[in-house]
């Protein structure tokens, strides 16, 4: 047809880059409506998605509590140690002591209160209350008074005992006034057990476990909440696509043919696959990111600040420094990244040239040349590469510096806090979280958006492709033509044709009639309009004036699929698809008995090849495969044979065959155009000779029309095309 | 992947071991900050704790971390051009040898494989490189590091740990297992797709006149569900990944409190303040133990892919080139355009038919020599064998008296003017394009307009826009097979060659534009010697000598009169072509 026009092939590998929608918020607000039927899902998971966030946020809380709790297991319990202190240090200055001791010291008897006590112990005795007396604290008590000197003391339902008091009263006695904490800790560890039971931090496990199993729970809850949701985005965008794929797969059908002139197949194809793909892929991922990012986002911020404002200040503004410089190196970067494709979309095309038409370089001496360009545009690329590389790389450890710079903003600040009593340190631990759970839905949205630009572009191809203008409705034609009663005449009276975006027409003021069971020919050079013809005939485009009438009722009044139904085409493109031999015949016609795929094979001799397959008719036919482009045009025109229409068109059916497979399919052809009314098309003159009439084209109009020896009788165009193949 | 890597010269190994250097020191400043870390629980912790301890550690600190982002800029930056200049490197000696390979080797792999090979499949391994080594080299280096710096701590924690990392290698080892065998099937399932709608698409015209929509449709559904299918469960399968990933990291966190806790709790009062930032350290040095693992479970994901790639380069780089270069670059004799095939045979390697068999004929100083036969019957591969596409199997072929294989090919190709059957044109103008390569004389703009003239395409090249200067894309899309054949001849011409050799090239011209040009042409090249093959009858009948060719042998040999009366084929497809009349019109 028009080959003229035809555009250059764009692009659509794997690496194109991230393409921007032309209206991002239309393309968005079309692809959540067209999501409506999957709605109650789409809600459900984004529920999910807000309340997997907020547990995320909840969690760092409670991990703060139990860190509160370990805690509190590391402080010695002061209160205590000062009251056993003081009671202990009253108690042996008291009067009841120093009655006891007296009463020890003056003994007669060598028991006191059943206890059994010494000279030498009273001796030790006195010198330890000498030396007290001297302000000395050298305190040396036998174990035997020990045991009787002081009453048992209960502090928090624990009892102390005498001798444990002494005990204590022996090791408090050795620190000085001024001792470093870790000095009264060690201490503490050489305590009698009582003492220590009183005086040691306690850590109440009961609550550890408490917080563990809660936290437990959460996180559970939590991964079940993320699982369903990811589950059901799943679903979602899966069944969207392939809902997108089938209804591009009914749309393909609905469009005008010359729809498909202007659009190359590639395109379209990319829309099916990479275009549904990209929004099934991002959809599944950006929308619940998106979602549970700002959630996390949010969230974080307020529990930060309901915990504590300075370190929610702190933090955010520690986090803010970093993402602002970050962004402006992800922006440079991205700058790169177009620049990446685009030198890797010229290398491309550059080898694709040179691979395919290697042959030419070859025997043209074109390496140098073409090595020449070849490393320029390597170079380019690799210079893009290192750049867009080295600028993406830098994400990761700038994230984490972002985390450390934070983490010790935050430390430091909190320690001022817990140092001025402000908060606990488990505050401190919660904003380590925070402030990790702060950075990453930042960085998180940024991604996310930038994936949704993809989603929207996408969608924006696949709905400009769907909604691309149909085939004009014709549920109101009523009438109807019966192929088993048409008589076969077909008249063009006067038809003038434009293709869209042409300015001359095509067709113009044609004008012939075919006769009942007549073999009409047209011929003509290159782009004289033949195909044209055809496609007119068969209403694959609607003609812009003029009639074309098939047994005197206008093709205008009747449908297309009615129309269809009249005629058997073939084709000079040989279209087989994949598929059984006996499936590539039969088509898409119902009830076709073995017998008669058999005998139509016969007819146009292809039964005895067919049978020297390994699988005879249910050999299947796959692209490049052993059957050649002759059997593949024999094999349409047993297609044709089984439709058995009363009109026929053959549009060079034969210029894919060598001559002598040639009269073969004639031989077929002219089986197949017994009876029929049919219409040739043929760059060979040979093929047509014997038509009934030959309508010679030129530039869209008959110039000529009559028999093979009436036109070379008039020594006309015909005559002169018909010469021309002698001449040399 | 490792033969691959024998393409890194010294400087390149060198610049990998100083990425390791810097890589270490990197993650020694990693794991130095957990340190800090517990410095700085510690002093926030003990009561009477100095600000200034803390400030001072939490700036060693942010030093520690800063130094880490530095190394890691740099480390970025030697590693972009590491594998920047390795892809550029390797892509070139790729491109080169693809051009050296004979056109029988390019065949087997098909141009399209070569393409992606020299383009994705490079693009693989630059990213395995860019993004590979860097987590390859620090992912053990951490792994390592982390694990001796918490082994000692406390034999429960140790334990946690590693059954954690257990757990996620194990899932990631599992769901692998299970949806890799299947992404294959996905891709089966979209390539179908997609040669469903191509079939639906270049069928449409037949899809509409047999009303076949619905069976088409149907078709369609059936792969699209298959699909759908296949997705769904893959991607369900995956979908557990990512919460038992979290679940397992917060999991341990909480365990290794709680049991820290537990420890605590027994602790001497003089360990637990110890024993508490230990606590705090562990989990930080666990999480990065758990990340290398995690990190080196993702190169193993890369690895495979990579090296598929990786065999498919080598596969070409390895590929022999069965033609060898000859050594004469200069005329020997007086003898010009004179091309003699001796008893040649061809079969391609490994086949067992020859796709011709014992050809011998001699075309003279301005001869036109034809050759026809049905499809099939080799006399496209016969003539490709005279710029060398192919050698030989057995015979010779001499170009003014000396085997074409004792030529250097540069000097043997200028000799020639050929024109393929698929006409190839290049991004550029119409000029670039007619000009093209190198050949002995120098094109000048006269000479290439004279052949664009002879060429028949002059009418339309002054038609467009910039004339001679117009843009042709690439592949000649923006205009018609007629138009790039002749172009195509037009480029033949302006080498001013000795012999021509047309491979079917007239094919898309009507006829009367054939014969237009072909009277031309041979006004124009009157002492060059042609050899064209044909499918019309009409495009050879003036030959001076036509060889038939049937299944690869010849069958007759003569002028169009002489084979009218010898040769039966000959004969047969002439009549197909003709009828009796006209033949005996003659």
């Amino acid at each position: 047809m028009n080959n003229e026009n035809k555009t250059p092939k764009k692009h659509h590998g794997p690496n194109r880059p991230v393409e921007k929608a032309k209206d991002f918020k239309g393309s968005i607000k079309r692809l959540v409506s067209e999501l409506k039927s999957f709605k109650v899902l789409i809600v459900v998971s984004l529920i999910l998605a807000i309340l997997g966030a907020i547990l995320s946020i909840l969690a760092p809380d409670k991990l703060s509590d139990l860190t509160d709790s370990i805690s509190k297991g590391l402080v010695v319990d002061t209160k205590n140690l000062e009251e056993l202190t003081k009671i202990t240090t009253e108690n042996l200055q008291s009067d009841k002591t120093k009655q006891r001791v007296n009463e020890i010291i003056n003994l007669k008897e060598t028991t006191y209160n059943n206890v059994t006590i010494t000279e030498n112990d009273k001796l030790v005795l006195l010198e330890t209350l000498n030396n007290l007396s001297q302000n000395k604290m050298k305190i040396k008590i036998p174990d035997s008074i020990s045991k009787v000197i002081f009453d048992e003391i209960i502090i928090d339902n624990t009892k102390i005992s005498s001798s444990d008091q002494v005990e204590f009263l022996k090791i408090i006695s050795t620190l000085k006034k001024d001792a470093k904490p870790e000095e009264i800790y060690s201490k503490i560890d050489e305590m009698p057990e009582s003492v220590r039971k009183v005086v040691e931090p306690f850590m109440d496990m009961k609550e550890i476990k408490n917080i563990a199993i809660f936290l437990i729970t959460l996180y559970l809850l939590s991964a079940l909440f993320t699982f369903i949701q990811s589950l059901a985005m799943t679903d979602v965008a899966n069944k969207f696509a392939r809902k997108l794929r089938s209804r591009i797969s009914k749309k393909i059908n609905k469009l005008p043919l010359k729809y498909f002139d202007k659009h190359q197949s590639g395109d379209i194809l990319s829309r099916v696959t990479n275009d549904v793909d990209t929004i099934a892929q991002t959809m599944n991922h950006s929308l619940a990111t998106l979602v549970s990012s700002v959630t996390l986002f949010i969230g974080t911020i307020i529990m930060m600040f309901v915990t504590n404002y300075i370190m929610a200040i702190t933090a955010i503004v520690s986090s803010l420094i970093g993402f602002i410089f970050m962004g402006k190196v992800l922006s440079k970067s991205q700058k790169y990244f177009v620049l990446r494709q685009k030198h890797l979309g010229d290398l491309n095309g550059h080898i694709e040239e040179v691979y395919s038409g290697l042959n030419v370089v070859k025997v043209y001496n074109g390496k140098e040349e073409a090595n020449k360009k070849f490393d320029e545009l390597n170079k380019n690329l690799c210079l893009a590469n290192r750049k867009s590389q080295f600028l993406s790389g830098l994400m990761m450890p700038m994230m984490g510096f972002i985390g450390n710079l934070g983490y010790v903003a935050v430390c430091i600040v909190g320690a001022l806090l817990v140092m001025n009593d402000h908060i606990t340190f488990g505050v401190i631990v919660a904003f380590i979280t925070y402030v990790r759970l702060f950075t990453s839905p930042l960085s998180q949205i940024a991604q996310a958006l930038n994936t949704l630009q993809s989603t929207a572009a996408a969608s924006e191809r696949v709905f400009e492709f769907l909604d691309e203008e149909e085939l004009e409705d014709e549920t109101h034609i009523k009438t109807y033509l019966n192929k088993d009663e048409v008589e076969g005449n077909i008249e063009f009276d006067n038809v003038t044709f434009t293709y869209d975006g042409n300015e001359a027409p095509t067709i113009k003021g044609f004008s012939a009639k075919a006769l009942k069971g007549q073999k009409i020919a047209i011929v003509g050079p290159t782009g004289a309009g033949k195909t044209t013809m055809v496609n007119l005939l068969m209403k694959f485009y609607n003609i812009n004036s003029g009639d074309i009438k098939i047994d005197g009722i206008s093709t205008k009044e009747l449908t297309r699929e009615n129309i269809h139904e009249l005629f058997t085409m073939v084709l000079q493109d040989t279209w087989v698809f994949e598929g059984t031999i006996k499936e590539n015949i039969i088509y898409n016609r119902e009830n076709v008995s073995d017998e008669k795929v058999k005998e139509v094979c016969k007819t146009v001799g292809l039964d005895h090849f067919i049978r020297t397959l390994p699988n005879g008719y249910n050999s299947n036919i796959k692209e490049n495969d052993s059957i050649s482009a002759g059997q593949r045009q024999l094999l349409t025109i047993a297609r044709g044979m089984i439709e058995d229409a009363p009109f026929l068109i053959l549009d060079e059916a034969t210029s894919n065959v060598d001559t002598r497979t040639e009269e073969l399919v004639q031989k077929a052809m002219d089986k197949l155009t017994e009876g029929r009314t049919s219409f040739i098309i043929a760059h060979r003159l040979s093929t047509i000779k014997n038509a009934d009439l030959i309508l010679v084209m030129k530039d869209g109009n008959i110039i000529e029309q009559g028999n093979h020896n009436e036109l070379l009788d008039k020594n006309g165009f015909y005559a002169e095309l018909y010469n021309s193949q002698f001449e040399l | 992947m490792i033969k691959l890597l024998k393409n890194f010269n010294k400087k390149e190994w060198l610049m990998v071991l100083v990425i390791f250097i810097l890589i270490y020191m990197q993650v020694w400043l990693d794991l130095k900050m957990p340190d800090y870390m517990s410095k700085i629980t510690v002093l926030v912790q003990t009561e009477g704790s100095k600000m200034s301890d803390i400030l001072l550690n939490g700036g060693y600190m942010l030093l520690c971390a800063f130094g880490s982002l530095v190394l890691a800029i740099i480390v970025g930056y030697i590693i972009s051009r590491l594998s920047a200049n390795f892809s550029m490197k390797v892509r070139r000696k790729l491109f080169n040898k693809v051009e050296d390979l004979s056109i029988g080797e390019i065949k087997s792999f098909s141009t399209s494989s070569l393409i992606t090979r020299t383009t994705n499949d490079i693009t693989q391994i630059e990213m395995l490189i860019g993004m590979g080594l860097q987590l390859l080299l620090k992912a053990p280096i951490t792994a390592v590091w982390a694990i001796t710096k918490i082994l000692n701590k406390s034999w429960q924690w140790s334990t946690i740990t590693a059954l954690a990392v257990v757990i996620l290698l194990s899932v990631i080892a599992i769901l692998t297992a299970i949806v890799i065998p299947k992404f294959k099937i996905v891709q089966r399932l979209i390539d179908k797709i997609n040669g469903v709608t191509r079939e639906s698409l270049n069928g449409i015209r037949v899809v509409r006149a047999f009303n076949a929509e619905n069976y088409s449709e149907n078709k369609f559904e059936e792969v699209n569900n298959k699909l759908t299918k296949q997705q769904l469960f893959n991607q369900k399968t995956f979908a557990i990944m990512s919460p038992i990933m979290y679940l397992v990291l917060h999991t341990l966190t909480l365990a290794i409190y709680f049991i820290g806790a537990h420890l605590i709790k027994e602790a001497l009062m003089v360990d637990k303040l110890v024993l508490f930032g230990d606590m705090v350290v562990f989990s930080s040095y666990a999480m990065q133990v758990i990340m290398s693992f995690l990190m080196l479970a993702m190169i193993f994901m890369m690895i495979p892919r990579a090296s598929i790639s990786a065999k498919r380069i080598n596969e070409v780089l390895d590929t022999e080139n069965s033609i060898k270069d000859g050594t004469i670059d200069k005329d020997l004799n007086e003898l010009k355009g004179v091309v003699e095939f001796k008893n040649v045979s061809f079969k391609y390697p490994d086949a067992e038919e020859y796709v011709i068999e014992n050809i011998s004929f001699k075309a003279n100083k301005g001869e036109t020599v034809a050759f026809i036969g049905s499809t099939g019957s080799g006399k496209s591969t016969l003539i490709n064998l005279v710029p060398r596409f192919y050698d030989v199997t057995e015979g010779e072929i001499l170009i003014d008296g000396i085997n074409i294989k004792e030529y250097k090919q540069e000097y043997l190709n200028n000799k020639i003017g050929y024109v393929p059957q698929k006409a190839v044109m290049f991004n550029g103008t119409v000029k670039e394009n007619v000009s093209y390569g190198k050949s002995s004389k120098e094109k000048t703009n006269e000479t290439i307009e004279k052949a664009i003239e002879v060429a028949q395409a002059k009418d339309f090249v002054l038609k467009m826009d910039d004339k001679y200067d117009s843009h042709i894309a690439s592949g000649g899309t923006n205009i018609s097979g007629g138009q790039k054949q002749r172009l195509a001849i037009a480029r033949a011409i302006a080498r001013n060659p000795e012999i021509y050799i047309f491979d079917d090239s007239f094919s898309a011209l009507d006829y009367k534009t054939d014969s237009v040009l072909r009277r031309e042409l041979k006004k124009y090249t009157k002492d060059a010697t042609s050899l064209i093959v044909a499918q019309r009858i009409g495009t050879i009948m003036n030959a001076d000598k036509i060889l038939v060719l049937d299944n690869g042998k010849c069958v007759g040999m003569g002028t169009h009169k002489e084979l009218l009366k010898t040769c039966d084929v000959y004969k047969e497809i002439a009549l197909s072509q003709f009828g009796k009349e006209e033949l005996d019109h003659e």
